[in-house]
């Protein structure tokens, strides 16, 4: 696979590590009311579509950024990659 | 007898004589000959003996499609199995070898099998080596092993060296047939960079094989020329004997360049064969079509083959496999090998034709509505029965007999990406169909364009899309005339009645196989394929597979379409798996870190350990010593005794600066870290975010903003990626900056009552490292050996007034060498991670054995580190019920009540009295060693309400090693448990 890195171009998925569900950037606050059962939420239950998935993969063999990779579980295709840093900042975990 | 079957013509280089032997007979080929071809010529059909029932068997083609003329090639360490002669390339003093008979090819005493055919049938080993079940292991799995198989491998390492490489192209084109080379002189000219990848060392794929002409011109010239054009332009790579292997994702495309077969040895530094990762932005398959055989009554001796091989051994390689010879055809096709040939002045005994409008001879006699019955001769070809569509039968001899049941294009590359093929009613075969790999288009035979003049006009068209589509024009290329007959075709896959017809002349599944099947429920073709191993062989059914779907779907009373296809998979031909494994072999298997003192632990007869893929020594025994625990127990008593050093450059650095350094330290320890004051050092314990520990080490502030985190060797790289995924992707305002210094910094342990006057010598005197100025967990920024920068820790592992100290990598060794003459005085030892190990047990400090991924803080006795006042990765989680329950496992130490047991990490441990099983565990043991301070083993290990149960006697159980003994529960800090030593 090749994953067209927002910095550098199209790089091979090899050069990558996978983490998972890009929604893991969502962790909910520890010390917030019911963060236990927050918790269990993200860390535990995921979507498993087939089709269009939002996913983490770090760039470790080449310049350590997280990515946000959207991918279709069924035929690999990739739509969209994005620096993971700015998808956090816009979906709100900007101070 | 020397090359009796020779013909004229040709593309052999007739100037060169070459001697090869197969078997126990020297003959002789020409340069360009395949090794069947030279066979052949040789008047030699007989090569291989099938795999289950020992039949005689030939080349069934001539290209790498082959199933039967399968041999083992070269010797000693080079011996190859399972090599098919119709692609071994002929060079002086090659030798090959039959396989699959004992004790001649010509006499083979298994060929038995083949009278006791019919309790072989379909699921004979499902149905006879089934009880009872001990007899798998030790009689039918052994027996079956050396009945089956065919060639053997070669003991030795291989000698020869094998390379990946990595090729860009705007297009890769997999074929260079005439739809290959039309599509490559297209994008070519354009300006496009392009591959042009064929498995054949000469460019022209059928052009080589067929007499037509191309233009003014014969077609094999038009292919060389076009090569040589091609070959010449900058922007264009020919590569012949280049298989691609299999289409993946985002157009990556494997292949397999067999760079030095074609030569006894490969020549000096090159690699015998190439795997190629090629990424391509677009791709034409331009791969042709593979002829198919008609299913007969004992349709598998030696000397009957596809019609289109035997016009290409007489065409291209000037051979006849006999000089009387026969067709059996459905198609058109099938006259072109009589009249083929004819011309080559080869006796065509007759043609036989299964339609009743079969066209008429061009000099010889056409049988229409005919059909081969039966076939004679037990080593070869001799005469053939033929039934005529009024049922009069006639025996006709001849040596040979070309088979034609018409083309299938090969799709495989097609279907690697979730493609299925479709079926195509004109031409009676399966066309590429579904989702074709991104940016693949296909041309030519491979699309079902059989004639030349579709192939060349289709592969031109392909490319110039393509061109179009990359931006660029492209000149229409100038396209000789070319052939352009209609497919003419009447559908005939079987001759009704036969009883011994060989579908899969590999595997010898026969029709009857494939009905027995069908009547026995195994009705899909995925498992039609694996009850009857139908197209399982290493050819992969590339002759079989249709004639197989054809009769199922007879049988089942379905239309073929309806019956499907199997999977196709990558690879496309047989690969060695030398090719896979590349340079990884040996020491080339992964790269090797070395620590800064490595060259002078060699020096001082170390002994190494692999961590990872870092060299660390292990110990380093002395003269006289003779077992590595005298070594051990040495290096442990001097560095406690006196003072010991040893390489923890190993242990991974990472360097956290930025305003928010602190924040963020805060996030990712669970214990705080905020409030640490700078100049101090802090253990730290990292969790994932499910609660359970994931790493720990020291955390220096050496600034408001500056810390520097050590991580354990195994999870240096894990833990940074995690930091980054924490600073990144949950944090990403944070004012915080992350690098890896792990191979920036050479650092050592210096531990042990001595080690603070051993760097006093080392340390540059300005800075006081005495007890008052320096205390236990200070840090500074000092300087060394006059005036070289370096960072000075007071942390112990070992439990010892201990230091680490830092300096630049360079000069590790330079430092290692000072501080060892500098503690000469004290009788400094270096010591190694087994002492290291043992040091660390004796305390009582958890390492990788007890963070394995399965314990918390909690169960590592740091419960209350987990700091309830902030938030951090991991502590919400580590409060779930189940991780906090009152009999949870807790680090506890053990002690031998025998003095002279063992505690043996992995060991059980169970009530005195209680049964030794799950039911009844207590906890286990997770690091043990000989402490040489105590004289007796001791171990640390998780148990139930381990802090609760000191001095409890428990029975310590180990049944796959026979461990059963008793054991004392104690304090996991054996040595100095107040810490007196390290603060001194």
């Amino acid at each position: 696979m090749l994953i067209d890195h927002p910095l550098l171009g199209p790089r091979d998925a090899a050069e990558f590590v996978y983490k998972g569900d890009a929604a893991l950037i969502h962790r909910p606050d520890g010390l917030a009311e019911g963060a236990l059962d927050a918790f269990i939420e993200y860390g535990y239950l995921r979507d498993n579509p087939a089709g269009a998935h939002r996913e983490l993969w770090f760039h470790e063999q080449g310049d350590r950024s997280w990515l946000v990779v959207t991918r279709d579980t069924v035929t690999h295709e990739i739509t969209q990659v994005e620096m993971a840093r700015d998808v956090a900042r816009r979906e709100g975990r900007s101070r | 007898m020397s090359q009796t079957n020779r013909l004229q013509g040709g593309l052999i280089d007739r100037g060169r004589t070459l001697s090869f032997r197969f078997d126990d007979r020297w003959m002789k080929g020409h340069p360009g000959d395949t090794l069947a071809s030279a066979l052949l010529a040789n008047g030699v059909r007989l090569m291989g003996r099938s795999f289950k029932y020992h039949r005689p068997r030939g080349p069934l083609s001539a290209g790498s499609e082959e199933p039967n003329a399968i041999v083992e090639l070269r010797d000693g360490a080079r011996q190859e199995p399972n090599t098919r002669a119709t692609t071994a390339e002929l060079h002086d003093g090659l030798t090959a070898r039959s396989q699959n008979r004992w004790p001649s090819l010509a006499f083979d005493a298994l060929s038995v099998n083949d009278r006791l055919s019919a309790f072989f049938a379909a699921g004979f080993y499902y149905k006879t080596f089934m009880w009872p079940a001990a007899f798998w292991e030790k009689l039918y799995e052994p027996m079956i092993r050396r009945a089956a198989g065919l060639g053997s491998l070669s003991p030795k390492p291989d000698p020869d060296s094998y390379d990946k490489g990595y090729l860009h192209c705007d297009v890769l084109i997999i074929g260079a047939g005439p739809a290959g080379l039309a599509a490559a002189l297209t994008a070519g000219e354009a300006g496009l960079s392009v591959i042009l990848a064929d498995e054949d060392p000469l460019a022209g794929g059928r052009l080589n094989a067929e007499s037509f002409a191309m233009g003014q011109q014969a077609g094999h010239d038009w292919a060389a020329e076009t090569a040589a054009r091609l070959a010449a332009m900058p922007n264009v790579r020919l590569m012949t004997r280049t298989t691609v292997l299999g289409a993946f994702d985002h157009g990556i495309y494997g292949a397999l360049e067999r760079v030095s077969d074609h030569l006894p040895v490969p020549p000096e530094g090159k690699p015998r064969q190439i795997l190629w990762r090629i990424y391509a932005r677009r791709a034409i398959l331009a791969a042709g079509a593979t002829e198919r055989p008609i299913v007969f009554e004992n349709n598998d001796r030696p000397g009957i083959m596809l019609a289109g091989a035997m016009r290409a051994y007489a065409n291209r390689w000037a051979v006849t496999p006999a000089r009387e010879i026969a067709v059996f055809t459905n198609n058109d096709d099938g006259h072109r090998t009589a009249s083929d040939l004819a011309a080559k002045g080869v006796s065509v005994a007759t043609v036989i034709d299964t339609r009743t409008d079969a066209p008429g001879g061009n000099g010889y006699e056409v049988i229409a509505g005919a059909a081969v019955t039966g076939t004679f001769g037990r080593l070869g070809l001799k005469q053939i029965e033929v039934t005529d569509a009024r049922g009069a039968r006639r025996r006709i001899s001849c040596g040979a007999l070309g088979v034609s049941g018409g083309w299938n294009p090969n799709v495989s590359l097609t279907c690697h990406m979730r493609g299925r093929p479709a079926w195509d009613a004109d031409i009676h075969a399966f066309v590429p169909g579904g989702t074709l790999p991104g940016g693949m288009v296909v041309a030519g035979a491979a699309a079902g364009m059989f004639s030349t003049h579709a192939a060349l006009h289709a592969g031109a068209e392909a490319a110039a899309a393509i061109v179009a589509d990359l931006g660029k024009t492209a000149p229409s290329p100038d396209l000789p005339e070319a052939e352009d007959a209609p497919v003419a075709i009447t559908p005939f896959w079987h001759v009704a009645g036969a009883r011994r017809a060989w579908v899969d002349q590999q595997n010898d599944v026969t029709a009857k196989d494939i009905r027995l099947a069908h009547q026995e429920n195994f009705t899909s073709v995925e498992h039609l394929k694996r009850y009857t191993t139908l197209g399982m062989a290493t050819d992969q059914g590339k002759t079989s597979n249709m004639a197989g779907l054809a009769i199922m779907a007879e049988v089942a009373g379905k239309p073929i379409p309806e019956v499907g296809t199997t999977m196709f998979r990558p690879p496309y031909t047989p690969t060695a798996i030398g090719a896979f494994a590349g340079r990884s072999r040996g020491t080339g298997f992964r790269p090797v870190r070395k620590t800064p003192s490595h060259v002078w632990a060699e020096e001082q007869g170390a002994t190494f350990v692999e961590a990872g893929l870092w060299l660390r020594a292990q110990w380093f025994a002395r003269p006289g010593e003779t077992h590595w625990r005298q070594t051990v127990d040495r290096e442990v008593l001097q560095t406690r005794n006196s003072v010991g050093i040893c390489d923890v450059t190993t242990l991974g650095k990472i360097d956290v600066q930025g305003s928010d350094a602190a924040a963020f330290m805060n996030m990712v320890y669970c214990n705080g870290f905020a409030k640490l004051p700078v100049g101090k050092t802090r253990y730290g314990l990292m969790l994932r975010e499910d609660g359970i520990a994931m790493d720990d080490g020291t955390a220096a502030r050496f600034a408001e903003h500056h810390y520097v985190v050590t991580t354990t060797t195994a999870n240096a790289v894990p833990v940074y990626r995690h930091m980054e995924f924490v600073r990144q992707c949950l944090f990403p305002d944070m004012d915080v900056q992350l690098i890896s210094t792990t191979e920036s910094w050479a650092q050592f342990a210096v531990a042990g009552p001595n080690s603070r006057k051993l760097l006093q010598k080392i340390v540059d005197t300005d800075h006081d490292i005495s007890n008052a100025a320096f205390p236990f967990m200070a840090c500074a920024e000092v300087t060394v050996c006059g005036g070289l920068r370096a960072r000075l820790f007071r942390i112990s592992f070992s439990g010892e007034l201990a230091f680490e100290i830092a300096v630049p990598t360079r000069y590790g060794d330079a430092l290692i060498r000072r501080m060892m003459a500098a503690g000469e005085e004290f009788g400094v030892v270096p010591y190694g991670t087994e002492a290291l190990g043992v040091m660390r047990i004796e305390k009582g400090h958890a390492a990788g054995n007890e963070l394995n991924g399965t314990t918390t803080a909690l169960n590592l006795g740091m419960g209350r580190m987990v700091s309830k006042k902030k938030d951090s990765i991991g502590s919400t989680l580590s409060e779930r019920e189940g991780l906090n329950e009152d009999d949870a496992l807790r680090l506890v130490g053990f002690r031998p009540v025998n003095a002279r047991d063992a505690v043996p990490a992995g060991a059980h441990l169970m009530r005195r009295g209680d049964a030794v099983d799950a039911a009844h565990d207590q906890g286990y043991v997770t690091s043990s060693c000989y402490s040489p301070a105590l004289g007796h083993h001791i171990g640390i290990g998780f148990l139930k309400s381990g802090n609760a149960r000191m001095g409890e006697i428990l029975r310590l159980a180990s049944p796959l090693t026979g461990v059963d003994h008793e054991v004392e529960v104690v304090s996991a800090h054996f040595i100095d448990p107040e810490g007196e030593r390290l603060r001194a």
